[in-house]
């Protein structure tokens, strides 16, 4: 054979490859929603005659990206997200061609607050950590910056340890809800929101600022750096979602919410008052072009997956208690409105 | 002037200014010593850290049971049709083993206080189930029979055998109790339970949260080397061609001299550059696929590139002229000179630089972050060329996956990968530097 039709047909035998259909699922998104993903994803490849969908993390803001890139082969099929996706970035999707999105709530995750294991424990409300970790807070009617330094400051019931809090960094999708459920919420309880109002500031803006000084600590990594972070500082607190908790108990202790511990009944009851669903977004265009694609969509949200002693609840899953209604808008593969 | 009034008479007697210059000489040998030690000492707490928690990595607890393969379970319609047997998920392999468990304590007449069920087959991996449905579906003919396994045991009871796990932390644990290690321990003592050699940890696939005992670097092995492959086959022609082209055929001129400013400019590039790029060109105008090795491949020899061409560059500039003007007055062509005389002069120079290259595209994550390479993949890529196509992960990827996840256990599995990935560089760099002892020459 000569050189020429060497090299043309090892061009056509990659051509070839390339253009052979996909038969793997590919799945991007929330590094919160990845442990679940991949428990599915394994099962699913153990017990179905389709190879294991491919699961990519890196945000819920950097899957739901990819995922409104547009709709083909060499897109991904299903974005993994830990908060609802927005009304822009629906519209980019629609703007790149997807206009089908078929929404999935599988279950909803705790949000918790824990120290190490050998210091005090706590019992919080979310009023301490807003005045705990507000930037500026009211006093005498006029903001002062925050100079609280130890919790019993905040609250003498609370231990007279160092204010040292690693929260999660804004490219997370737990900030959102910490922010909401945690430091707006204990900006109301506290009376502050009313009175900023009265004073005609930005209560929305002034609620949720965290102090800059050091003691309110941004992680952008994973849990295992709060954990890490815990390990060599004893005084922090960290925020964690209930199943990293519950894979690490021995490590930390966790702390109270409103006097609720959490746990997958107390978040399903909603008296513990910090958490978030979980979804995951499918292109409805996809369905017939990726094959088990619906399978493994159904797969994920079937009663012996999602629900109640599954696989995932024994993660730390809280399985949502209308799961057959998600069960069946997946089977009409019914797109968001 | 002082100096000169200084200096003594006699060279017997050691003047303050000879004193002055050996002091120099000691403080500036201790610093070099000082800095060679602080430098060992960084080495030793990197290799320290990740030695002392990887080392288990390489040992795996299994646990040895006859399991009776039930028919009444495993295959109610009797035809033993692999089709049929399917239907079977791995949740009534499960049960088997729970089943084949029990029966085994009781048999070996263990009898733990405050130990429930649930407890016993806690300790089993829930990787377990799917290693005999494997087993059964690859060989039908084995159900209704009673078979010897060693299946794999949960990860907590993997770490107390490796010293991870003792009782004091069970107590705290949420996923394993003080009354599950003490049967590990009476189930040690009969032999049902052992730590063994773990080759399935460069075998086996990537495995979830949930089974962090399961977990292996096959995939990413792979992976890796598939990537290795493409680098090795694109960047070395490409980069030699262009350094014996630019070094010995092309005009110096400005033109060159651009080129040769953009090549150096290159090499210094962030990887992460190089990612974007793959993005842009191969998967969203190429339309190649997404988490394919063919792309991490591609985007690395972007990346290799400059190095290869720098250092070939070199090692051509290092061949004496003398050489090439024998040649030509010989009445050799260029080309005869170069490919006859020059290149074999310079071929251990050129692969040094290809290998250290090769070495440093292997431990690359950033890169591979934004073509899809970073993930979740179990199943392993086909045989090249189609292989190259299908998804995959590779080594520093794997590392940095594990590190992510919740279970404790998968610590010792990213530094035994991170062991692995320090194995292959040393073999390498190794390579390296035995081609150029062995080859080189100087002049």
């Amino acid at each position: 054979m000569s050189r020429m039709t060497l090299t043309t047909s090892a061009l056509a035998i990659l051509a070839a490859s390339a253009a052979a259909a996909r038969d793997q699922v590919q799945v991007a998104g929330s590094s919160t929603v990845l442990p679940y993903a991949t428990i599915v994803a394994e099962l699913f490849g153990e017990n179905f005659d389709f190879p294991t969908p491919v699961i990519e993390s890196g945000g819920s803001s950097a899957g739901l990206k990819k995922f409104c890139e547009g709709v083909g082969e060499n897109t991904v099929d299903i974005a993994n997200a830990s908060r609802r996706i927005k009304e822009a970035e629906i519209a980019a999707c629609e703007a790149a061609g997807v206009s089908d999105i078929v929404e999935v709530r599988f279950g909803y995750d705790g949000i918790v607050f824990a120290s190490d294991i050998v210091g005090e424990s706590f019992a919080f409300t979310p009023a301490d950590w807003y005045k705990a970790l507000a930037a500026e807070i009211l006093q005498d009617g006029k903001l002062v910056p925050n100079t609280a330094t130890k919790w019993s400051d905040v609250n003498p019931d609370l231990p007279a340890q160092d204010i040292m809090a690693f929260v999660p960094g804004t490219k997370h999708g737990t900030r959102e809800v910490f922010d909401l459920a945690v430091i707006e919420q204990g900006c109301k309880d506290s009376g502050a929101a009313a009175e900023l109002e009265r004073l005609g500031k930005d209560a929305g803006k002034l609620c949720t600022s965290l102090r800059t000084d050091g003691r309110a600590v941004e992680i952008d990594g994973d849990y295992t750096e709060t954990l890490a972070r815990i390990g060599s500082n004893t005084d922090g607190i960290g925020v964690f979602g209930l199943s990293f908790y519950e894979n690490n108990t021995a490590k930390l202790r966790v702390a109270t919410m409103n006097g609720v511990i959490p746990s997958a009944e107390t978040i399903a009851s909603g008296d513990y008052p910090v958490s978030r669903p979980l979804y995951f977004y499918v292109k409805q265009a996809h369905f017939d072009m990726v094959p088990g694609l619906k399978n493994y969509a159904e797969f994920f949200v079937s009663d012996d997956i999602a629900g109640p002693g599954g696989p995932l609840a024994d993660y730390g899953l809280v399985p949502d208690p209308a799961l057959a209604e998600t069960q069946a808008k997946l089977a009409d593969e019914a797109p968001m409105n | 002037m002082s100096d000169q009034a200084a200096r003594p008479t006699s060279l017997l007697e050691r003047s303050s200014y000879t004193a002055r210059r050996h002091a120099a000489e000691t403080r500036f040998r201790a610093c070099g010593l000082g800095a060679i030690l602080i430098g060992l000492a960084a080495l030793t707490m990197l290799l320290a850290s990740v030695l002392g928690p990887g080392l288990g990595a390489f040992r795996q607890t299994h646990i040895h049971l006859p399991i009776h393969l039930d028919a009444a379970a495993l295959d109610k319609s009797g035809t033993r049709d692999p089709e049929v047997l399917k239907k079977v998920t791995t949740l009534g392999y499960g049960k088997v083993i729970d089943k084949a468990l029990a029966e085994a304590v009781a048999q070996a007449g263990i009898a733990i206080e405050g130990l429930s069920d649930a407890e016993i087959s806690g300790i089993i991996s829930r990787e377990a189930p799917a290693q005999l449905r494997r087993k059964v579906l690859a060989n039908p003919g084995l159900i209704g029979e009673t078979i010897p396994l060693s299946i794999l045991a949960d990860g907590r009871i993997d770490g107390y055998l490796k010293g991870r796990v003792t009782a004091a932390t069970a107590a705290l644990d949420s996923n394993v109790s003080p009354a599950q290690l003490q049967l590990a321990d009476a189930m040690g003592e009969r032999g049902l339970i052992s730590l063994d050699l773990n080759a399935a940890f460069l075998t086996a696939p990537d495995a979830s949260d949930q089974r962090p005992e399961a977990a292996g670097l096959g995939v990413a092995i792979l992976g890796s080397a598939y990537m290795m492959l493409i680098v090795l086959a694109l960047a070395l022609p490409i980069g030699v061609a262009a350094s014996i082209y630019l070094e010995e055929f092309a005009p110096k001129n400005r033109l060159t001299d651009l080129i040769e400013v953009n090549i150096a400019n290159l090499a210094a590039v962030p990887s992460i550059v190089f990612g974007i790029l793959g993005l842009a060109i191969f998967i969203n105008v190429a339309g190649l696929p997404q988490s394919a090795p063919v792309v991490g491949g591609l985007v690395l020899t972007l990346m290799t590139l400059p190095t290869i061409i720098i250092a070939t560059r070199a090692s051509l500039k290092a061949v004496p002229p003398s050489i090439r003007e024998a040649a030509l007055g010989l009445g050799a062509s260029r080309m005869q000179a170069v490919f006859h005389h020059v290149l074999p002069l310079a071929a251990p120079g050129i692969l040094t630089g290809a290998i250290l290259g090769l070495a440093q595209a292997l431990g690359e994550t950033a890169p591979l972050l934004l073509i899809g390479m970073v993930a979740f993949v179990r199943e392993y890529p086909g045989a090249p060329p189609e292989g190259l196509f299908d998804p995959a992960s590779a080594l520093p990827v794997q590392i940095y996956n594990w590190t992510q996840r919740a279970d404790p256990a998968f610590v010792e599995r990213a530094s035994g990968a991170i062991i692995v990935l320090l194995a292959f560089l040393l073999v390498m760099n190794a390579a390296a530097i035995l081609l150029r002892r062995r080859f080189e020459r100087r002049w």
